[in-house]
């Protein structure tokens, strides 16, 4: 009798250890990060596929909460340089609700397709959505970037 | 029965084990380093006030930061609302200078990292910023005239040594501002050109001297940051640096469920930005809008980046060259205030709305609607343990 106890107490036991362990395992399981899955491309066509567009930081690296200046190419699909164009810049956090913490510009045209979009933060770690409308000579396009911090 | 008794100290041991740990993350461990103070960047050298770093600037600014001679009456200095020995605040809801002004004094330690000043950021640099209470007609009540007058007598030698020769004041009248009283005005528009480019030459080297001071003023490790880097580096934090379950608890919600850290974000616990957060407006008080209303205020100031006073190129002036100028967002959005010390100086928020952490908590997790615009909060739904846990882990940043 006292050993079917001692058994059935252990068995018990181990269930209640084995579920511990799972409840530890799973409440400290690394959480996907927020915006994971999303198309973080540096460059891509524009919406109606008249310019390709790539987006680049132009000191290579993202600072978060600092000031910085991007980089925004403009090609034509065959490859020539998108000159004179203008570039009106919005965005934000779209699982926070809130838009951009500055208002950034294109600033300078630099040749070869190449527009300074100065006055960019991140504030924030996350998903920022950055939308560009663009009108050049071929006509007007958007393109959307997200960047992920 | 011995087996028995053995066996369950052993469960006990086992979940002990599991508990005791500090479980983190690999992510949360990320999250964790970025908000300790030796994250801090050192502090960027400020190119529109070329005397920011100069020592006898700040020991100049250090005077003038507790002379209660700067001021209308002779009785209110910076440190009368700034006391040195309360993180640099005052404790009481709406400061009081000359007059009950509307807003909470405002704690200054590691106010130099900042780009923008005051609840609502109406000013872009702190020597702009430290010009606003000098005429304040609620907080040091004076003008730019008399204190020109005021320099030269009490301290003309010191400042000639670091800002050169003063202006010739003598036909200056002794009281005259575009702020002041009626009389003031009159008498400003009576002077030359060449006399109120002087006064303000003075009254800017005022606040940059004042600035000077105020980049010393630094965050004091803590119990959290302590506690950090003993994460970080995998080391077993001594006795009373060890976090409790309380305090481990609230650590991950802040970090986590209760996303305090998307605003409260890097090792000063602010994002330097500005969010409406619901915080009810104090009855009796005139109508307080925020950030909407200070951009216009900031742009119009004479002592702004792009003005004249300004040392350096306006390279320096990103943050007012790209500030958001419209947004409906800006509605009732205050500055993120850093986290650091708040523990031990109540009461909290813009206008002194709540009397301690139990009920920003609470603010927090009810989320109640903004009286005005939007509120950036969704309600938390947190347990009375959790509540507590949240408060329990603020208090490590001020331990
Ligand atoms: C009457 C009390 C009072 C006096 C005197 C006073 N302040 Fe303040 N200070 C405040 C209040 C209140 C705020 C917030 C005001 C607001 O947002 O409108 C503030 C805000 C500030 C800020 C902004 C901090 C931040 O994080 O944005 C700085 C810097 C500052 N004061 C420095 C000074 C200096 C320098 C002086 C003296 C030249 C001074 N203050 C005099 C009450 C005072
Ligand atoms: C959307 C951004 C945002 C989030 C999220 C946020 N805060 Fe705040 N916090 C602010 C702003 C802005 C203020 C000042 C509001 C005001 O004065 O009207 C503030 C004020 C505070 C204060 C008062 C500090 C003082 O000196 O007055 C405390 C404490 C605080 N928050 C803690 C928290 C905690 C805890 C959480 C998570 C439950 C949290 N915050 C989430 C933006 C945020």
């Amino acid at each position: 009798m006292a050993s079917l106890w001692r058994y059935v107490l252990a068995g018990l036991g181990l269930a209640a250890l084995l579920a511990g362990i799972l409840a530890v395992v799973y409440l400290t399981a690394p959480q996907a990060p927020q915006g994971a899955g999303a198309d973080i491309s540096r460059s891509k066509k524009t919406a109606n596929g008249l310019f390709v567009a790539s987006f680049e930081p132009e000191r290579g690296v993202i600072r978060q909460g600092e000031l910085q200046s991007w980089l925004l190419t403009l090609k034509t699909v065959a490859g020539a340089p998108v000159e004179g164009a203008a570039i009106a810049v919005s965005g934000g956090m779209p699982q926070h609700n809130h838009g951009l913490p500055t208002s950034p510009q294109a600033t300078d045209y630099l040749g070869d397709g190449r527009y300074r979009i100065d006055g960019l933060k991140f504030t924030m770690s996350g998903l920022w959505r950055l939308h560009f409308a663009i009108s050049a000579a071929a006509g007007s396009d958007t393109v959307v970037f997200n960047v992920l911090l | 029965m011995s087996w028995l008794s053995r066996f369950l100290v052993l469960m006990a041991m086992a979940v002990l084990a599991g508990c005791g740990k500090p479980e983190f993350s690999d992510a949360e461990k990320k999250t964790i380093a970025s908000l300790a103070l030796s994250a801090l960047p050192s502090l960027k050298p400020d190119t529109t006030n070329r005397f920011a770093d100069v020592p006898a600037a700040a020991a100049l600014g250090s005077t003038l930061f507790f002379d209660q001679g700067m001021s209308g009456d002779g009785m209110v200095s910076c440190s009368t609302c700034h006391k040195i020995d309360r993180q640099f605040q005052d404790d009481l809801p709406q400061a009081v200078g000359v007059g009950r002004t509307n807003r909470r004094t405002m704690p200054l330690a590691g106010v130099a990292h900042d780009p923008w000043f005051f609840w609502d950021g109406r000013r872009d640099s702190l020597w702009a910023q430290a010009l606003t209470p000098l005429e304040n007609p609620l907080e040091q009540a004076g003008n730019r005239a008399a204190f020109a007058h005021y320099i030269e007598a009490r301290f003309g030698e010191r400042y000639e040594r670091i800002f050169g020769p003063l202006p010739d004041l003598s036909k200056v009248p002794a009281n005259a501002s575009p702020l002041g009283t009626d009389a003031e005005k009159a008498a400003w528009r009576a002077m030359s050109d060449q006399q109120t480019e002087d006064v303000n030459r003075v009254f800017a080297n005022i606040g940059k001297a004042i600035a000077a001071f105020e980049r010393s003023i630094a965050p004091p490790r803590t119990r959290f940051d302590r506690f950090a880097i003993d994460l970080a580096t995998g080391a077993v934090p001594k006795s009373d640096d060890a976090f409790s379950p309380e305090e481990i608890l609230g650590l991950k919600l802040f970090i986590g469920r209760a996303n305090c850290v998307t605003c409260h974000t890097g090792p000063r616990f602010t994002d330097n930005s500005f969010h409406n957060t619901g915080v009810p407006p104090v009855k009796d008080l005139p109508p307080d809008r925020g950030r909407v209303d200070a951009v216009r205020q900031v742009e119009a100031d004479p002592f702004n980046c792009f003005g004249a006073f300004r040392d350096g190129d306006a390279g320096a002036c990103g943050e007012l060259r790209f500030m958001v100028k419209d947004a409906p967002e800006l509605v009732r959005a205050y500055k993120t205030p850093s986290l650091r010390g708040a523990a031990t100086r109540p009461p909290y928020m813009h206008a002194g709305q709540f009397s301690s952490l139990d009920e920003v908590v609470a603010h927090y997790s009810k989320a109640p609607a903004s009286v005005e615009g939007v509120s950036e909060i969704h309600p938390l739904q947190l347990s009375d343990r959790e509540r507590g846990a949240l408060v329990a882990f603020l208090k490590t940043l001020a331990e």
